[in-house]
């Protein structure tokens, strides 16, 4: 993302808007600036921002008289008052960005809007989740303060070593260059992303191992990770996850349930 | 994508209290087809979908290709500083609705949302469901409506540097929007304007809810949250 020098007229709102604080106000240009190695591509700015379409000349000279008389600027704290965020055409690896920080971007080797896959959000009629595996999503960079893929391959790195499958679908696994060792493309090492999501399976008795393992590499990320953990539930909609984990210690009060009304209509 | 699913209370925190309070007034239904299984008649099924929410009150409807029910707007002119209009308008998530995506219900009560649960499970859309809210929560409403849980996707929280993240207040805010389109720094700001009342909590949510970009937000339970951290009475 940029924002157009000529257009720009330094009142701030997109700094606090910015997930990744990667927007400020240069002191000499008077100007916001967008610093791109943080930039992660998300258009919270551009989208999420509305938009008036003020004369910049204008609101500088007004801006310009209250600051002289130390007026508190009070702004609509949502609005680019003179649309001045503006996108910019995007090359491989940077597009890798979008595709990992704007939710509104398909990924194209999921077709879905997102950085992961369904998971068991269909699973009702996927069969993604059997019972007895265990389904993890371990997410890098959420909440809030996004990662690098030089990150995330030292998790997959361990993760392979340990025998995981790392799911298919999934559009971290889709940029790897080596599933069996978790190696991830040497070109997007450095790109950062809001989050991106790993997927593997294993057998569920495997969980407080996969879990354990998660949690002894947390110190090799400079980054957060957001785990979570699916089963398929029994015919009685029972799951022996939820025991498990809290046998193990884990915090697991919210989460999401599939409550199987999916069924199959296309012929 | 998991965008309800890391929803942050006390219950994750690095150090939790004995006892978190429960959260009561933050549950999502949503809905999902799937290529090519499901998605034939796919835009009516979602947006049946939406009709049957709007029967219980939800707090937010929104589909996760547009939206929410308060969006921002490119068309602004001056005057929006003293007429803007802060309504939700559910009925232009009905209507965008245009082919794949998730459609998904906030609701800030339980019977709110059980009920609309029965109704779905009545509507037979045959797309995929789920709830996601506190696991107790939604074992109870499946259990209530005659329903056995198909999967179940447990939140164990945050790992790593969790030095980075902002304080717990902020954080119950931006996390829901799990995209992560709602910044720390937009949320903290929008406290500190209703601490210094330059805002009314019911503003600042709206400010907040625009940025999220499928409608799971929560205003409800923003504004609860933002009154209990600037002592304003409910």
């Amino acid at each position: 993302m940029r924002i157009d020098r000529d257009k720009c007229v330094a009142c701030g709102n997109c700094v606090s808007i910015c997930p990744m604080g990667a927007i400020h106000i240069d002191p000499k240009a008077e100007r916001a600036t967008v610093d791109q190695d943080e930039c992660v591509e998300c258009f919270a700015c551009y989208r999420g921002m509305s938009k008036e379409h003020l004369n910049p000349t204008m609101v500088r000279a007004i801006r310009k008289a209250a600051k002289f008389f130390r007026f508190r600027f009070d702004p609509e704290p949502d609005i680019c008052p003179t649309d001045a965020i503006a996108p910019q055409e995007l090359a491989w690896p940077r597009i890798v960005r979008r595709a990992f920080s704007d939710p509104q971007v398909p990924h194209e080797s999921t077709g879905i809007h997102g950085r992961g896959t369904a998971e068991v959000k269909t699973n009702d009629v996927t069969d993604r989740v059997k019972e007895g595996e265990a389904g993890f999503v371990v997410e890098f960079g959420r909440p809030g303060v996004g990662a690098r893929f030089r990150d995330i391959e030292r998790i997959t790195t361990a993760l392979a070593d340990i025998g995981v499958e790392f799911e298919p679908s999934n559009p971290v696994t889709s940029l790897m260059r080596d599933r069996s060792r978790g190696l991830i493309r040497e070109d997007i090492l450095d790109e950062k992303i809001l989050s991106a999501i790993v997927e593997i399976k294993t057998p569920l008795g495997e969980a407080p191992r996969v879990l354990k393992k998660i949690e002894n590499l947390r110190r090799e990320v400079d980054t957060v990770i957001s785990i979570g953990v699916s089963t398929r539930c029994d015919a009685h909609g029972d799951d022996p996850l939820g025991a498990m984990l809290a046998r193990e210690g884990y915090a697991a009060y919210r989460g999401k349930t599939n409550l199987g009304l999916g069924r199959v209509t296309v012929e | 994508m998991t965008n309800t699913l890391h929803r942050y209370s006390e219950h994750y925190a690095v150090e939790p209290a004995p006892r978190p309070a429960p959260v009561r007034d933050d549950y999502i239904v949503f809905a999902m087809a799937s290529k090519n299984i499901n998605d034939d008649n796919l835009i009516e099924k979602y947006r049946a979908f939406l009709r049957l929410a709007l029967k219980h009150n939800p707090v937010n409807i929104g589909d996760a290709t547009k939206g929410g029910t308060i969006r921002p707007r490119s068309d602004m002119n001056p005057a929006a500083h003293w007429t803007r209009e802060h309504r939700s308008d559910p009925q232009q998530v009905i209507d965008g609705v245009e082919g794949h995506t998730t459609v998904a219900a906030a609701f800030d009560n339980y019977p709110a949302m059980k009920a609309f649960v029965e109704e779905l499970k009545s509507a037979g859309l045959g797309i995929s469901i789920n709830i996601s809210a506190p696991m107790d929560d939604a074992r109870r409403c499946c259990d209530e409506t005659g329903i056995a849980r198909h999967s179940v996707e447990y939140s164990l929280g945050f790992r790593g540097r969790v030095d980075k993240l902002p304080d717990a207040t902020t954080l119950e805010i931006s996390t829901m929007c799990g995209h992560g389109m709602i910044s720390a720094n937009f949320a903290k700001k929008m406290i500190d304007w209703v601490k210094e009342n330059r805002r009314t909590p019911e503003e600042a949510v709206c400010y907040m809810a625009r940025f999220c970009a499928c409608g799971v937000f929560n205003p409800a339970r923003a504004e609860r949250i933002i009154r209990q951290a600037c002592g304003l009475k409910g």
